[in-house]
Order: structure tokens, then C-alpha cells, then sequence
């Protein structure tokens, strides 16, 4: 590549970045304002979904390894959030003291959870991690006796907002005379939070471990054989996917201000997966790709299919929830069949299922 | 260099491997042939620690390393070509290299032990930026040698290189395996080719239901009358 090629190739990578940044930084405004608040709350939600489906991919995608569990570190850090800053036991900690504790907490039980499974690949350990995480919200629904910490099945309502510097995010926000509604100031602190996590992911697929962890999950044996401590690193991969699950469970629980044990069911595990393996696993824009279109196209179908059908044919001829699955399980079949290695695949994954040299 | 004394590997209650001791010299290159089944690869396997050894003691250099942990071997100077090949599929040729000195870090020294690696397999360098899994089996074995001898091994565990590759192929590894031994490398090769085994080797042990029955100089095994029954075909 020539000296001028690369010029170039610096200035439209810093255009797309400042039109990306623009995009994302009016985007709560223009969505507000033409869709109402009602999406906005589901582009914030969807921020979430970005943050659990990479730190599912480091696992998954990375690693290699298959954890269909993985919403209980997302419940592990909404339950943290939600018993340390609700009237549940009258505590009301800071937001900053919150998400590291949720932070090391979430990885502490990946590391829990990750080691009994070391020995295990593929559909045991997805087996194993499934159950894992069963165990983990039947706890949360029963820890209500005979000393009662989680509340059980009714869940903790009345946690307090996510607070920046003593301002809470629940109401409007009053900058310089300008106001900042709430659902834009959680998508602003998504948005930064979920950033930061699309740079520590890509830090780590470049890093040492990340290649440690490429190298596990094509040849365990052979890995061992080039001297990688297997056992450690797995280790780590579960511990920083939970990291990442505990970090959007905290903001999870303030931002929704209520948390309970339905929040993280299985099929909530099965559908950050399938934003990583839809997207395409391993592949962080992928992931991303896959974490914005699951949340929203599930909602688009929600709003918008009823009234469809009522302007074609008069009335409602399917349950538009029933419809909804039903599309979504379409969806993934013909992914499946014309994209197995995702939407946005890999650049590894795509070469090798073309199979030749890149 | 490396001392193997009454090693014994068992699967449940069944013993792959009956108590065995052979011993490798440094600069050497021995065999360890046997019909399928022998427990070649089981000694080998726990050799390499991808297994407990259920008892007895394994030296290098006099040191005990028959209890520590499989990634500490590269530091001790083994490196192991695992049977089946054993490649990254998903990583080019260099980047399947680049892993076999995961555990060093002089970059100058990695970069022209690759080249070197690239002057014992040609093929490799025509192919460097190709993902392993879409080569050929004997090019994958050519790879995985090339990888282990990314580490710098002083001794290197050779598991079933002729295995399910053209004889061709198996011509071409092998000449590889006496170039790097004509290098000075410790090679402890299993195989199931008893012929070719001992032709390439200097001293070989011969396995049967888990124990060694027969050892000696490799030319003369490759004429005692009982090995050439039951191994060679005759």
C-alpha cells in the first residue's frame, strides 16, 4: 500500500468515525422526536444487548466455548445493583461503588460457574452452563426464605435511578439551560458504557489472550501443546464475558428501577446467543449488528404488526405475538442456511467457509 | 536426556501401558514401534502430560517432570507434534507458527526460526497466508512439525507423523525429521510404520500389550528375524 493510499485511508476512517459519532450522538434526538419515547426506551435497551452479547462473544465467539447460562451474569449484576441501592434493605449506594462490585461479582461467579466445566466442550458444556443458569434464577425467585434477601418471585421494585454526581438520570436533566430527558441520558451513559466495552473487547482480540483464546477453541491439544495454560484462560474468558454481563445487569436494574427473577429466564440466555451467532460469532461488528436487529426487529414486529393486518384485511388474523416467533424462528432458519457463518461474519470464518486463501 | 522409569498409564482399571522404561540420549533419535494398540501413543500422551501417568518417574535432565502441568513442558524444552495433525484450522500457516512461539517474546529470534521453518517446508512459505484447515493432510503434518519446532524444543515428541497421509507425503515428512535430527535435535518418534521408524531412527524400543519386549540398536531390529515377522510383514 503506498504512502498516498494509506493518507487516504487514514481520512476516510476518520470521516466515517466523525459521522458515526454524529449519528450516534443525535440519534436519542431524531428517534425521539419522530418515533416517540416508546422506541427510544428500545434503542436503550437494545445499548444493553450490545454490552451482553460481547461479553458473550469473548466466550462464545473468542473462546470457543458454548455457555447457554450466560443471562445469570446478567442477573447476578441487576440483583447486586437492586440490593445495594433500593429500599430492600436500605441501602443506597453510589453508582461508581455499584458497577465495579457488580463488575467483580458477575466474574467471580463466571469464574465459579467456569470451573467445573473446563473439562467439557461443545453440547456438554452448553448442557452444563444451561443448568448453571437455571440454578442461579431459581435462587433469586426462592432466597426470599427463610431469610428474605432477593424478595423472590415479586421481584425489588423501588430501586433507586441510576445517579451521575448526585443528578438523577429518572427526570429531565437541566444543562445550561437546555433540557435532557431521562431516556436520553441513559442513552448517552449506554452508549459510553457500551463503547468502552466495544474497546476492551477489540483490545483483547488483539492481545495475547485473545490469540490464546482463537487457539483453544480451534485445537485445545494443541494449544496445551504451545504452552498455553488452558485451565487459566478459559478461566478468564469466562470471567471477563461475565464481567461485561454484570456491568449492563447493574445498569439494567436503575434504569428499569425494578428487577425480578422472569428477567433471566433461559430464553434470554438463548437470545443474546443468537445475536452472537447471528451477527457473527467472533466478529464484533457483527455481534453489534446482531444485538441491534434482535432487539428491534422483535419490536417493530410487536408495534407494527397488528395494525398491518388491520389495514389489509380488516382485522387481526394472528396473534402478532405468535407471528412475531414465527418470523423469528424463519429468520434464524434462513440465516442459518444462506449465512451459517452469520450476517457479519469473521473475516477468518468467511475465508474459511469460501476455503481458500483470503 | 530423558529417563523414563516404569511408567504405567491405565484407562479405568484397564493398563494401557505395563511399567516401561527407555531412556533417550541427547542428539539421539529414537523409535517406539508397536501394532496398534501397543500403548505408543498412551506413553507418549502421558509423556507430554496430556494424561496422568498412574505411576513410575519421567527425567529430563535429570529433573522430575512427571507432575506438572502440560504448558510447562515448552518451558522445559519439549515440544509435542500431537497426533492427527493437531493444526489451528482457522489460522493461517504464520499465524499457526507465530502460536508455537506463544511462549516466547524475542521477536527477531521468532521471525528467523519462521524462515527457518520456511526453508525445511518450502510449501509452507508458498502458502503462508492460507488458513491450515484447507491444506492437505501431509502439508497440515508438515505445519505442525514446523510449529513445534517453534519453541526451540530440545527434545521433540514425534506422535504418528506417517499417519493417514500418501506415501509420498510420508517420504517428504521424514526427510524432514532427519534433516532437523541432522541438526542436533532429541527426537522420540512413535510410529506404526515399524519399517520406516527404524530405518530413520538409531535406537528403537518395540511395545506389546503395554510393555517393552524387545530394544536395541535400530539396524538390528530392522534384521532380527522376530520384528521383521511381526512388524515388517515377512
Amino acid at each position: 500500500m503506498g504512502l498516498a493510499e494509506l493518507r487516504r485511508d487514514r481520512r476516510a476512517a476518520i470521516a466515517a468515525t466523525l459521522a458515526i459519532g454524529i449519528v450516534l450522538a443525535v440519534a436519542p434526538f431524531v428517534i425521539g422526536a419522530t418515533a416517540g419515547s416508546t422506541w427510544l426506551r428500545i434503542v436503550d435497551f437494545a445499548l444493553l444487548y450490545i454490552m451482553l452479547a460481547l461479553g458473550l462473544n469473548i466466550v462464545v465467539g473468542f473462546a470457543g466455548l458454548l455457555d447457554m447460562g450466560y443471562i445469570a451474569f446478567y442477573g447476578v449484576g441487576a440483583y447486586l445493583y437492586a440490593l445495594l441501592a433500593s429500599p430492600q434493605f436500605g441501602l443506597h449506594w453510589p453508582l461508581w461503588a455499584i458497577l465495579p462490585a457488580g463488575a467483580a461479582l458477575a466474574g467471580l461467579f463466571g469464574v465459579i460457574l467456569g470451573a467445573p466445566t473446563l473439562r467439557l466442550r461443545g453440547d456438554y458444556l452448553a448442557i452444563v452452563t444451561l443448568g448453571f443458569g437455571e440454578i442461579i434464577r431459581i435462587f433469586l425467585n426462592n432466597l426470599n426464605a427463610p431469610v428474605n434477601i432477593t424478595n423472590g418471585p415479586q421481584g425489588i421494585s423501588g430501586i433507586d435511578p441510576i445517579r451521575i454526581g448526585g443528578v438523577s438520570l429518572a427526570k429531565p436533566i437541566e444543562v445550561l439551560g437546555f433540557t435532557l430527558p431521562s431516556l436520553h441520558a441513559y442513552y448517552y451513559l449506554f452508549l459510553a458504557l457500551a463503547l468502552a466495552i466495544v474497546f476492551v473487547s477489540i483490545r483483547l482480540e488483539n492481545s495475547r489472550i485473545g490469540r490464546a483464546w482463537v487457539a483453544i477453541r480451534e485445537d485445545e491439544i494443541a494449544a496445551k501443546a504451545c504452552g498455553i495454560n488452558t485451565r487459566n484462560v478459559k478461566l478468564l474468558a469466562f470471567a471477563m464475558g461475565a464481567t461485561f454481563g454484570g456491568v449492563a445487569g447493574g445498569l439494567f436494574a436503575g434504569f428499569q428501577a425494578f428487577v425480578s427473577p422472569e428477567s433471566f429466564s433461559l430464553m434470554e440466555s438463548v437470545m443474546v446467543l443468537c445475536m452472537v451467532v447471528l451477527g457473527g460469532m467472533g466478529n464484533i461488528p457483527g455481534v453489534i449488528l446482531g444485538g441491534v436487529l434482535l432487539t428491534l426487529l422483535p419490536e417493530l414486529f410487536r408495534h407494527g404488526a397488528g395494525p398491518v393486518q388491520q389495514a389489509l384485511f380488516g382485522k387481526v388474523v394472528l396473534d402478532p405475538e405468535a407471528l412475531r416467533m414465527l418470523l423469528f424462528g424463519l429468520a434464524l432458519i434462513a440465516v442459518m442456511l444462506y449465512r451459517p457463518a452469520g450476517l457479519w461474519p469473521s473475516t477468518r470464518r468467511r475465508r474459511e467457509l469460501r476455503g481458500n486463501s483470503a | 536426556m530423558l529417563e523414563v522409569t516404569g511408567l504405567r498409564v491405565a484407562y479405568g482399571g484397564i493398563q494401557a501401558v505395563r511399567g516401561i522404561s527407555f531412556h533417550v540420549n541427547e542428539g539421539e533419535m529414537v523409535a517406539l514401534i508397536g501394532a496398534n494398540g501397543a500403548g505408543k501413543t498412551s506413553t507418549l500422551k502421558a509423556l507430554a502430560r496430556l494424561i496422568d501417568a498412574a505411576g513410575g518417574s519421567v527425567r529430563l535432565r535429570g529433573e522430575e517432570i512427571s507432575k506438572l502441568a502440560p504448558h510447562r513442558l515448552v518451558g522445559q524444552g519439549i515440544a509435542l507434534v500431537p497426533e492427527g495433525r493437531g493444526v489451528f484450522p482457522r489460522m493461517s500457516i504464520l499465524e499457526n507458527l507465530q502460536m508455537g512461539a506463544y511462549c516466547r517474546s524475542d521477536r527477531d529470534g521468532i521471525d528467523a526460526d519462521i524462515e527457518h521453518v520456511f526453508t525445511l517446508f518450502p510449501r509452507l512459505k508458498e502458502r503462508a497466508r492460507q488458513l491450515a484447515g484447507t491444506m492437505s493432510g501431509g502439508e497440515q503434518q508438515m505445519l505442525a512439525l514446523g510449529r513445534a519446532l517453534m519453541s526451540r524444543p530440545q527434545l521433540l515428541l514425534l506422535d504418528e507423523p506417517s499417519m493417514g497421509l500418501a506415501p509420498i507425503m510420508v517420504q517428504k515428512i521424514f526427510e524432514v525429521i532427519r534433516t532437523v535430527a541432522a541438526e542436533g535435535m532429541t527426537i522420540l518418534l512413535v510410529e506404526q510404520n515399524a519399517r520406516l521408524a527404524l530405518e530413520t531412527s538409531q535406537r528403537g524400543y518395540v511395545m506389546e500389550s503395554g510393555e517393552i519386549t524387545l530394544s536395541g540398536e535400530s539396524a538390528e531390529l530392522l534384521a532380527d528375524p522376530k520384528v521383521r515377522a511381526a512388524y515388517l510383514g515377512e
